[in-house]
């Protein structure tokens, strides 16, 4: 257990359910579905036709000769990140650039504009291959975008960990206001691959559900009915303070980032261990670095992506490392799977969870599974005495992310 | 053959697509860099938007010379 107290003290997202976390937050209680139709005409011929797009166009918030010079990764880190600043309040109140980094990673990086020039290279030759396609495709573009905006000077760091990165973003943010390197760290992850190669390459592992006739039912955690993930794109971001520093400013404080958790499986490239070895580890790491116990845990926000596999092996990893009295939900069956951007995400349904002592539902859980023998919200949202919840992340590679959230 | 007046008014198209140049901006007389703030990335885009649409070649070392609207006009005129 560290010293040093951090806390959150502003949020920003943009996601298949809103442009913002407000719209966000109102439309995950609602228990609606961000999942439909891919329209485009490159899906025609795919097995998998549906995702969470955007609810709202990065064009219809940044200015047309800026976003051209942007992956749609970068954009929507932009976005996030820039309501996340706004919502702390820290614009104009003598911040030390120098004690300002940035923790902000991507599961796959600027893979449409990878794709994108790649076919302009083909068609077009070399010479029309735009000159911004590299700081468009690199991993650490989001960040730097965001270092850029703010006027970062502490350092701008770009995880990557699959469908851990939003987590383990949070996670080393939380470490570098511990160790001293920064006062205040913009942390969080964004992803945008809803694109036919990604989504082709996802579809060939057989990860992801097929009901394209019924978007809105696709995404269903610990369903018996749930045959893989719907690919959802976005992005979250999170303003991360020492408490001291937040509480001297008279910051609004949502949670505390009390504790964090992260291991790794050395299992499988891409099967999550079925004994959840590795998470459980990860989950009892973040709670005691929390200086709780598992009965401590009132909610967990699952990684729960629909898939057969992986949503069994978390429950009983939740049960071992915390209990069988936490509410438990998946808000992907909603927001699809952000992969990299989910914890970003998910961190933000938690942490607003607390707040609100408001748990949103998982939706589509009408004929559960018969090993599901944890709490769920299905349904409907579920009001609950919250003082700390938690947000599970894991990834392809054996990543384990746990984060736990305390109230202010 | 386009008129002087043509090819930058293609230009002021081309910079306004690329670098959100104001078109009432374009001038002969002004610089890209130092009047309307065209970056080097964004004047490689300006370079072959501007051989697509008039049907020259402007090799990288001749692009160095071309620091105001009129010298590109001017090389405009001459080759295409």
């Amino acid at each position: 257990m560290s010293t040093v107290d951090v806390v959150v003290t502003g949020l920003g997202a943009t996601t298949p359910l809103g442009g913002d976390v407000a719209s966000t937050w109102d439309a995950l209680l609602a228990g609606r579905s961000g999942v439909g139709p891919l329209t485009q005409e490159w899906a025609g011929s795919l097995p998998v036709r549906i995702a969470a797009q955007l609810a709202v166009e990065p064009s219809e918030v940044i200015e047309r000769v800026k976003l051209r010079r942007m992956d749609r990764s970068e954009a929507m880190a932009l976005i996030a990140a820039k309501e996340a600043w706004a919502d702390a309040g820290l614009a104009g109140t003598g911040l030390d650039a120098e004690r300002l980094a940035v923790s902000f990673g991507s599961g796959i990086g600027g893979a449409i504009t990878l794709l994108d020039q790649d076919d302009i290279l083909e068609k077009h030759g070399p010479r029309r291959v735009s000159p911004h396609t590299v700081p468009m495709l690199m991993p650490n573009g989001p960040a730097a975008y965001i270092g850029l905006e703010l006027g970062a000077r502490a350092g701008v760091r770009a995880m990557a960990s699959a469908c851990a990165t939003g987590a383990e973003a949070v996670a080393l943010g939380l470490d570098l206001i511990r160790l001293g390197r920064a006062d205040v760290v913009v942390a969080g992850s964004t992803e945008a691959v809803i694109h036919p190669l990604p989504v082709a390459g996802f579809a060939s592992m057989r990860a992801m559900s097929t009901r394209n006739d019924d978007p809105e039912r696709a995404s269903r955690p610990w369903d018996k009915g749930r045959d893989g993930f719907v690919l959802g794109e976005g992005a979250g971001a999170l303003i991360l303070e020492r408490a001291d520093h937040a509480a001297a400013r008279g910051a609004r404080i949502y949670a505390r980032l009390a504790g964090a958790g992260i291991t790794s499986d050395g299992y499988d490239i891409v099967q999550p261990d079925p004994e959840c070895r590795g998470g459980i580890r990860a989950m009892r790491m973040a709670i005691e670095d929390a200086g709780l116990t598992g009965t401590d845990i009132h909610h967990v926000n699952a990684h729960a992506t629909s898939t057969p596999v992986g949503d069994m092996g978390e429950i009983m990893g939740i049960r071992t490392a915390v209990g069988d009295h936490p509410i438990l939900t998946s808000t992907k069956s909603m927001t699809g799977h952000l992969l990299g951007a989910a914890g970003a995400l998910e961190s933000i349904a938690a942490i607003l969870a607390l707040r609100d002592g408001i748990i949103p539902p998982t939706i589509n859980l009408d004929d559960p599974d018969d090993r599901l023998d944890l709490e769920v919200a299905a349904h409907k949202a579920r009001t609950a005495d919250i003082q700390a919840a938690m947000n599970n992340s894991f990834g392809f590679g054996g990543h384990n992310v746990a984060l736990v959230f305390t109230r202010a | 053959m386009a008129t002087r007046t043509e090819i930058t008014s293609g230009l002021a198209e081309i910079l306004e697509e690329v670098a959100g140049v104001n078109p009432d901006d374009v001038a002969e007389e002004k610089s890209f860099t130092d009047d309307l703030d065209v970056d080097s990335l964004s004047m490689v885009e300006v370079v072959v938007a501007a051989e697509e649409k008039f049907g020259v070649k402007i090799p990288d070392n001749e692009v160095q010379n071309l620091k105001t609207v009129g010298d590109a006009v001017s090389y405009i005129e001459a080759n295409h």
